[in-house]
């Protein structure tokens, strides 16, 4: 076989099902055999495009995503996709070709040191320089991918590679001496955390991403049940507890709610699980949760102390140690007087708006899931439009919430919906995107209208970076600096596609548009015009406690 | 604090360059570094020594560096008993007058000559940390051209 079928045949033991990509000169000769191979692929339009719906795929399957591209440009488009995967432990393997072996290093023809690009924001890559390998390489890329803290790996197979032909040896097991994740909890950390928690009376359950990755959402909640205790969540964990749950809080931080930041700072034990206690997370970190005592469980040691100091860390899966830890307690804490007073926060500051008059974003998004009635996939861009869709949609479910945590990339939300869309077709899925965003990656719309890939894309236009502008007009005298857009007929943009476009300006005309979006059978965008100067409250101040909020409690 | 932290990796290419990127990354600066293969030839160990003024970033690093697929183990020799080591070139001035004087002060050390040309002499130094030190603040008396250290090596 060559280095071109190996690969093929490797990735269909591997069980992919799908890749996403673009072709080019450096990887015509894996092209020349994915045109009769049995695996589905989907041409973007972009590189950066591949990458994103390979990590949305991910993210709504739970399995690895795969995107392909060429050497040089090809390779370093895929690069801010890559880095979007690994900063918030996305399993993506990412295959890039690289031109023939013994011109490397030689400034060929599209070439560029792909594996010193991407060393800092993989978990591991490869440059394959004998075929012989290329087997064993591909099996330890999606082990790595995919076990312990998930991440992306990238492989890059020069030319004369792919086309070298030799025996497929199929390697039955992956061994990788200096890598071996931790699964099981130390047990006598658990029992020390079960101690611990019998005697909290304002204890918090503080989720994360964690908690998605190793399936532990039955665990988490028999947890909180059984404890009595609040869950607040991060951006990353969305979904990982039913919003509709008596315990849940939402999210915290930043743009947390009001009584999640609160009960954060009141608590007297925190109970992260799957969390990394991130700088929009924690606020200013000397003031973070002054009376807490810190149980950490994660599977990454290096997340333990990096930000806050654990008084118990337990490191390991998060679904083992949770099932563990719920065996371990038997003395349950009395919680009453702590949920009476969360419960009054609750009545006292819930989310809230205003209407102005115009549209308001958060409707939109309220009316988004009352109409699918929280069963939705909802991807989102970056900035208020992510945040509106963290705080006003119902999630009950893991893997339904897909969003650039870690990076923060704008751009992200339109590929990923529509990789979200290929892994899981049964499901409704909606892109919550910026008029800023979603010109991004707006290319994509090819790719939707091309292979049948039905996403809803709700734009809150409301002609400005809304979030840039936001904290110009909070911190920055209101001088909005490069922030007011230009932007096209979005319906018309649409159109031009084969897609369909919708366009809102009343609010009474916003479900009615949203339940035709999902009647059509094609992609499409509803451009809602939305209060141009609508903020995102609560909000924390960069630099402040996360209980001093505007448009909080302060 | 300077810290003497030994890498056990793979023998590969490309895993100097994640180790260092780790330093790097942070704005952490190597002090010395010798990289050798090891008894098996698979495996290559990295004797670093970095100055850590925050000890929160190097345990950072050290759990940043266990991370990494290639590394098999790490360990930080700074709290442990071990014995440490370091080979240096020292050429300094050295007229033929002067030459049994410097070969004196040699002799109190692990030192010797080992080139002699043009009235200076190349000096080869074994030692620890401080005697090294020693010696070439005695060799000032001299004039020292140039220097060249291996960087440290370490072993329990």
């Amino acid at each position: 076989m060559t280095g071109a079928q190996i690969l093929i045949e490797c990735l269909k033991r591997e069980g992919v099902e799908v890749i996403f990509g673009y072709p080019g000169g450096s990887v015509l000769p894996i092209f020349d055999k994915l045109y009769d191979a049995d695996i589905k692929f989907i041409l973007t339009r972009h590189e950066q495009g591949a990458a994103h719906a390979a990590d949305g795929y991910a993210r709504a399957t739970g399995k690895t995503g795969v995107c392909l591209a060429t050497s040089g440009p090809g390779a370093t488009n895929l690069t801010t996709g890559i880095a979007n995967a690994y900063m918030d432990s996305i399993p993506v393997v990412a295959i890039t070709g690289q031109v023939k072996s013994f011109l490397i290093g030689n400034d060929a023809f599209q070439e560029a040191d792909v594996t010193g690009v991407t060393r800092p924001i993989t978990k591991h890559n490869y440059l394959v320089k004998n075929v012989n390998d290329l087997a064993r390489i591909i099996r330890e890329a999606f082990h790595i991918a995919s076990t312990g803290r998930p991440g992306p790996v990238l492989i890059d197979i020069p030319v004369d590679i792919q086309q070298k032909d030799i025996d497929f040896i199929w390697p039955e097991t992956v061994d990788i001496r200096g890598y071996k994740p931790t699964y099981i909890g130390h047990p006598g950390q658990i029992k020390k955390a079960a101690k611990l928690i019998a005697k909290a009376n304002k204890p918090i359950i503080y989720a994360g991403g964690g908690v998605i990755t190793s399936g532990a959402s039955p665990e988490l909640k028999a947890l909180a049940e059984k404890i009595k205790a609040p869950v607040t969540w991060t951006l990353m964990g969305i979904g990982c507890f039913p919003a509709t749950h008596e315990l849940a809080l939402g999210m915290l931080g930043m743009h947390g709610t009001a009584y999640a930041n609160h009960a954060t700072m009141e608590s007297d034990l925190i109970i992260a699980v799957g969390a990394r206690f991130d700088d929009r997370v924690t606020g200013r970190i000397d003031k973070f949760a002054p009376y807490a005592k810190v149980i950490h469980i994660d599977i990454d040691p290096s997340s333990i102390s990096k930000n806050v100091k654990v008084d118990i860390p337990i490191v390991g899966d998060a679904r083992n140690i949770l099932k563990e830890l719920l065996e371990e307690i038997d003395k349950i804490p009395d919680t009453s007087d702590w949920l009476k007073t969360i419960q009054a926060w609750k009545r006292k500051h819930p989310l809230t708006y205003q209407y102005k008059g115009k549209i308001n974003p958060q409707y939109v998004i309220e009316q988004i899931d009352e109409v699918t009635g929280g069963e939705a996939i909802i991807a989102t861009e970056v900035g208020q439009n992510q945040m509106w869709a963290a705080q006003w949609y119902k999630y009950k479910y893991p893997r339904t919430f897909i969003s650039s945590g870690g990076l923060g990339t704008m751009g992200f939300g339109f590929p990923a919906a529509m990789g979200a869309k290929v892994g899981k077709p049964e499901k409704i899925v909606f892109d919550v995107a910026g008029d800023g965003s979603i010109q991004m990656n707006i290319q994509e719309l090819a790719t939707c209208v091309c292979n049948k890939i039905n996403v809803k894309v709700a734009i809150l236009n409301n002609g400005y970076l809304g979030m840039v502008r936001q904290w110009q007009e909070l911190f920055y005298k209101k001088r909005y600096s490069y922030t007011c857009l230009y932007n096209p007929d979005f319906v018309k943009l649409a159109e031009s596609y084969g897609a369909s476009g919708i366009r809102v300006t009343k609010k009474e005309d916003v479900r009615p548009a949203i339940e035709k979006a999902i009647a059509i059978d094609n992609t499409v965008f509803i451009d809602f015009i939305v209060e141009p100067e609508e903020n995102v409250y609560p909000m924390v101040p960069a630099g402040e406690a996360i209980n001093r909020m505007i448009g909080g409690m302060a | 604090m300077k810290h003497t932290i030994s890498v056990i990796v793979e023998n590969k290419p490309g895993v100097l360059a994640r180790v260092a990127g780790l330093f790097s990354a942070r704005g952490y600066n190597i002090a010395s570094l010798a990289v050798s293969e090891t008894l098996d030839p698979t495996i290559s160990c990295m004797t670093i020594v970095v100055e850590a003024e925050d000890e929160k970033i190097l345990e950072q690093i050290k759990k940043q560096l266990n991370k990494l697929i290639d590394v098999i183990k790490v360990t930080d020799f700074t709290k442990k008993e071990h014995v440490e080591r370091e080979l240096i070139l020292v050429k300094v001035n050295c007229p033929v007058k002067d030459k049994i004087k410097l070969e004196g002060l040699l002799n109190k050390y692990i030192a010797k000559i080992i080139k002699y040309k043009d009235n200076a002499a190349i000096i080869e130094v074994v030692g620890e940390e401080a005697q090294i030190k020693q010696l070439l603040e005695a060799l000032n008396q001299f004039g020292v051209i140039d220097l060249i250290r291996t960087g440290k090596i370490a072993m329990i």
